[in-house]
């Protein structure tokens, strides 16, 4: 065991832990620092459900090493919705966008990241950022529906 | 998912320290930069080296340095940073077409074309881009700096001509001298996330030559030649573009997979000929199709 001390910035707080260099950071995410909305999906990079903001672009948890996470802002749903719900996650309940919800924390933090660099996104836009992000319920359609509710300003504060 | 394989980790400061801890491990250490398919092959138990060597750290290497014939892109540079770089967009929209199409956003936010072509995996959708383009991979190891066309660089799937110890540090670009149009056409199963069934790169310049490259339809990505000699000095017509199709089983040798047959890879390379060539002629027309729509 050749344990490396890391110090990183999630959700806004600072910790600081030992990992190996063979571990990974969705893995360390949930059962280290007990954030568990990054979910093990895929485990490859596939599907997306372990998205997770790393100074401020998504990347896929199951595919960065811990140790990679030194000195990084790592922020998951968990950090976007401090104050409460966000304009886009309104949106989602009210139009009832996920039904198991396996995937939502990492369609989320795909389509916050979407409308971050194009905030008032078109339906190619939005497709394009949320493409790597699987859900096997819903077929899409009240996820596009939300986002684009926001995109177009038209989402109730 | 853990990694079973125990490793070292090291994150060197300079490029001299990189190359240094890389020659000292012999070839059983692994670069990490991006690591979108190292750590997946990590997991999977088809990479087991003693240590892996994280560069991220090498600002040089994170700068794409343009000069006035050429582009020399840093191994740190992301496909989303290729895709959000103006001067990319505007004098290489092949590789800018083609960047789009690597995987998903989420992907594209880590993984760098250097890693993409140092996988080599045979459907790389960087590569035809970069061989009509002329890339010269940057390579920096134990016995000093060299370079390398890229077309010489990929040795079959998943071998490059890499040496034990050595890195990529950057590709060069050239920008083409003449005036000229492309396109990068890539076929998946469905539009979004998935690997290449075909990908097929054209850049039509103002002199009448061409340069057609393609991926996913044999061991390794390269020029179409045959056809390239074909259509060189001539107007394209629909005539010529027949004779350049029945070429296509020349050219190329695809396997039947997981993602497709042989015979639909063969059939639909000759499909995505027709129209790579026709929407990189009428670019350069200052016609045909929106930069990054899709040609399938």
């Amino acid at each position: 065991m050749k344990n490396i001390s890391i110090q990183l910035k999630l959700n806004g707080v600072r910790r600081t832990l030992e990992v190996e260099p063979s571990d990974v950071l969705l893995d360390v995410l949930r059962d280290k620092l007990g954030v568990k909305s990054p979910k093990v999906g895929c485990d490859r990079g596939d599907c997306g459900s372990c998205t997770v903001f790393m100074n401020g672009k998504t990347v896929r948890s199951c595919l960065v090493l811990a140790v990679e996470a030194d000195g990084a802002d790592v922020v998951t749903l968990e950090g976007i919705s401090k104050n409460g719900p966000t304009r886009l996650q309104k949106e989602f309940v009210k139009r009832n966008s996920f039904q198991c919800g396996f995937c939502a924390p990492g369609v989320i933090l795909s389509a916050e990241e979407a409308l971050k660099k194009h905030p008032r996104a078109s339906d190619e836009e939005i497709k394009e950022h949320i493409a790597g992000n699987l859900c096997r319920c819903t077929g899409y359609k009240p996820i596009l529906d939300a986002i684009k509710t926001v995109a177009s300003g038209k989402a109730s504060k | 998912m853990p990694i079973a394989h125990e490793f070292d980790y090291h994150k060197p400061k300079t490029l001299p320290e990189a190359v240094k801890l890389l020659a000292e491990y012999r070839g059983k250490a692994k670069p990490l930069a991006g690591g979108t398919d190292l750590i997946v092959w990590l997991k999977g138990g088809l990479e087991k080296p003693e240590a892996v060597v994280d560069i991220k750290a090498l600002r040089e290497l994170g700068r794409i340095v343009w000069k006035k014939d050429e582009a020399l892109i840093g191994a740190l540079i992301t496909f989303s940073e290729l895709i959000d770089n103006a001067d990319v967009r505007k004098k290489l929209p092949v590789l800018w077409e083609a960047s789009r199409t690597v995987a998903s956003v989420g992907v594209r936010n880590r993984a760098t074309l250097a890693g993409n072509i140092c996988s080599a995996v045979p459907s790389l959708d960087s590569a035809p881009a970069l061989l009509v383009y002329d890339a010269v991979v940057h390579l920096q190891g134990p016995r000093g700096k060299r370079q390398m066309p890229l077309k010489d660089f990929f040795m079959g799937p998943k071998k490059t001509a890499l040496a034990p110890g050595e890195l990529v540090t950057g590709v060069a670009v050239r920008i083409p001298k003449k005036k000229s149009g492309g396109c990068y056409a890539k076929l998946g199963r469905y539009a979004g996330e998935d690997l290449a069934q075909v990908g097929l790169a054209v850049l039509a310049l103002a002199d009448n030559t061409y340069r057609v490259a393609h991926c996913a339809v044999g061991p390794v990505a390269r020029r179409a030649e045959k056809i390239e000699g074909l259509l060189n000095g001539k107007r394209l017509s629909d005539i010529l573009l027949e004779e350049a199709v029945r070429l296509v089983d020349k050219e190329i040798s695809p396997i039947s997979d997981i993602r497709s047959s042989k015979e639909y890879r063969l059939h639909m390379t000759k499909v995505m000929l027709r129209r790579a060539l026709w929407a990189a002629v009428n670019r350069l027309a200052g016609s045909g199709p929106v930069a990054g729509s899709s040609l399938i």
